[in-house]
């Protein structure tokens, strides 16, 4: 039980070992890795796994682009088979407004340098042969995009931040943070009390009860987003297929297993990781919709995990005052995962060097005083 | 018989060495963290024949009661369904 740190980080899913290795990388020793249950237990080790670049505001294109670059060296530089794939991400448009949408999104992304583009439902037949193209006006897609095995991303991490020194404690929950005239002075844990001065807060689906630790109220709810695996058959699609119109998305892992998830959007803030008859009836109604081979294709397993969903579905990142050495990567609002190992060098270029970039101005707590928000629109 | 061998994990070809392997070298504590990081319990039969061989396992190499051994969650459905079932099941209400 080490009784001192220089830096607690609380949360061992993707977030906190990502930042784990770059702080202790960057040459940061003392560092604590405080996990509740075990190594990608919450939101990371139940998401999808999908690493788009298909967004619509400028610094997540920017971001998950930047992200995009890491993951394609990551097996590399931590020593690790992550399962990353370029399969790219097919995003169908029904109506209108969404072509209309699509078009803008895509002229952005073009823009920022992302080699994406839009195709009629025919040469979206041609990516997926096996789709449904009914209903379907045109669809955006790009190559680049991929997914990766979250868990096996996350043990890559973890694995590079221990050599480098790291210490993990699991099956640890943090209970209550001691602070002295606005400045952190202890972490209290169920297996002791650590004194340490900086706070990094990567607790996903519960960063708002983190945050409240230190009297703070951030505007990160909980929702429940569900999702299943199928047993795996032969290779039939390369890209992870996304119908806002329907909110469902569907991708194929390398073992041949179909992960289809979808979110509710009338379902209230919650901690249920439960999976429901609801979402399996309608998830398995509309992807056998769109991909009618897969009708004859047996669900193996569903579960769920927690979206830590903000006003505006960007992050959170950097210090929550009154508290300069309390800092926060929470609110990824669905796509923490993807965004990681960048916001990870950003975070920890600021704790080392004290550089606070543009990104984390622009998603730093201060951008809700106004609450005028710049909304990713492109969010399922 | 070599430990290479014997078969615990049949969905996903896991043997007695690699369980061995998930918690001596990988340091793995639980049959959820052995099924997250090496799929033991994610095929066809969802854990049912392997979690207690592993929760054995790991209760013998870590000389932890068997009772304290924690399986992993268990989650819908108990055996494999088709889509098209769900779908029917699900159909009236979401046409």
């Amino acid at each position: 039980m080490p009784n001192r740190a220089s830096c607690v980080i609380i949360g061992g899913g993707i977030n906190g070992c990502a930042l784990a290795y770059e702080l202790s990388k960057a040459g940061m020793k003392d560092i604590v890795v405080v996990e509740k249950n075990f190594l990608a237990s919450g939101a990371t080790g139940r998401c999808g796994g999908g690493i788009r670049q298909q967004w619509s505001t400028p610094m997540n294109i920017k971001f998950a682009i930047e992200s995009v670059h890491i993951f394609e060296k990551l097996d590399e530089i931590l020593d690790y088979e992550t399962e990353y794939f370029q399969g790219g991400y097919l995003i169908l448009a029904y109506t209108d407004d969404e072509v209309k949408q699509f078009e803008k999104n895509v002229n952005l992304q073009k823009s920022l340098g992302l080699d994406v583009r839009m195709l009629s439902p025919q040469e979206a037949l041609k990516t997926v042969p096996h789709l449904n193209v009914e209903g379907v006006k045109a669809a955006t897609y790009c190559p680049k995009d991929g997914h990766a095995n979250p868990f096996y991303v996350t043990q890559a991490y973890a694995k590079k931040a221990k050599e480098n020194g790291v210490r993990f404690m699991l099956d640890t929950e943090v209970v209550s943070i001691d602070s002295y005239n606005d400045k952190i002075t202890a972490v209290n844990t169920t297996n002791g009390k650590i004194l340490t001065d900086t706070v990094i807060n990567t607790s996903g689906g519960y960063a708002h009860l983190v945050a409240k630790m230190l009297g703070i109220e951030i505007p990160v709810k909980p929702y429940r987003h569900e999702i299943l695996v199928t047993e795996p058959v032969n290779h039939l699609f390369d890209p992870l297929i996304i119908s806002f119109y329907h909110h469902v998305y569907f991708r194929q892992e390398l073992n041949g297993g179909i992960i289809m998830g979808q979110g509710d959007p009338d379902e209230p803030s919650s901690f249920n990781v439960e999976g429901s008859f609801k979402f399996i009836t309608e998830v398995t109604n509309k992807v056998s919709k769109l991909m009618p081979k897969l009708k004859n294709v047996s669900v193996v397993r569903q579960w769920a995990g927690l979206y830590a969903v903000t006003p505006d579905a960007q992050p959170i990142l950097g210090p929550l005052p009154p508290f300069d050495k309390f800092i926060q990567a929470v609110g990824f609002s669905g796509h923490g995962f993807m965004l990681a190992p960048r916001v990870a060098q950003h975070l920890t270029d600021y704790i080392i060097n004290g550089n606070m970039s543009d990104e984390i101005k622009n998603c730093s707590i201060h951008r809700f005083d106004n609450m005028e928000l710049d909304v990713d629109v492109n969010v399922v | 018989m070599r430990e290479e061998d014997v078969i615990i994990c049949r969905c996903e070809d896991g043997t007695l060495a690699d369980v061995k392997d998930a918690i001596h070298r990988l340091g793995l504590r639980s049959v959820e963290e052995i099924k997250r990081v090496k799929r033991f319990g994610m095929g066809h039969c969802q854990g049912k024949t392997c979690g207690k061989l592993i929760a054995q396992i790991i209760s013998q190499e870590l000389g932890i009661p068997y009772e304290d051994v924690k399986p992993a969650t268990p989650r819908q459905p108990a055996k494999t369904v088709k889509l098209s079932k769900y779908s029917e099941a699900g159909g009236q209400k979401n046409a």
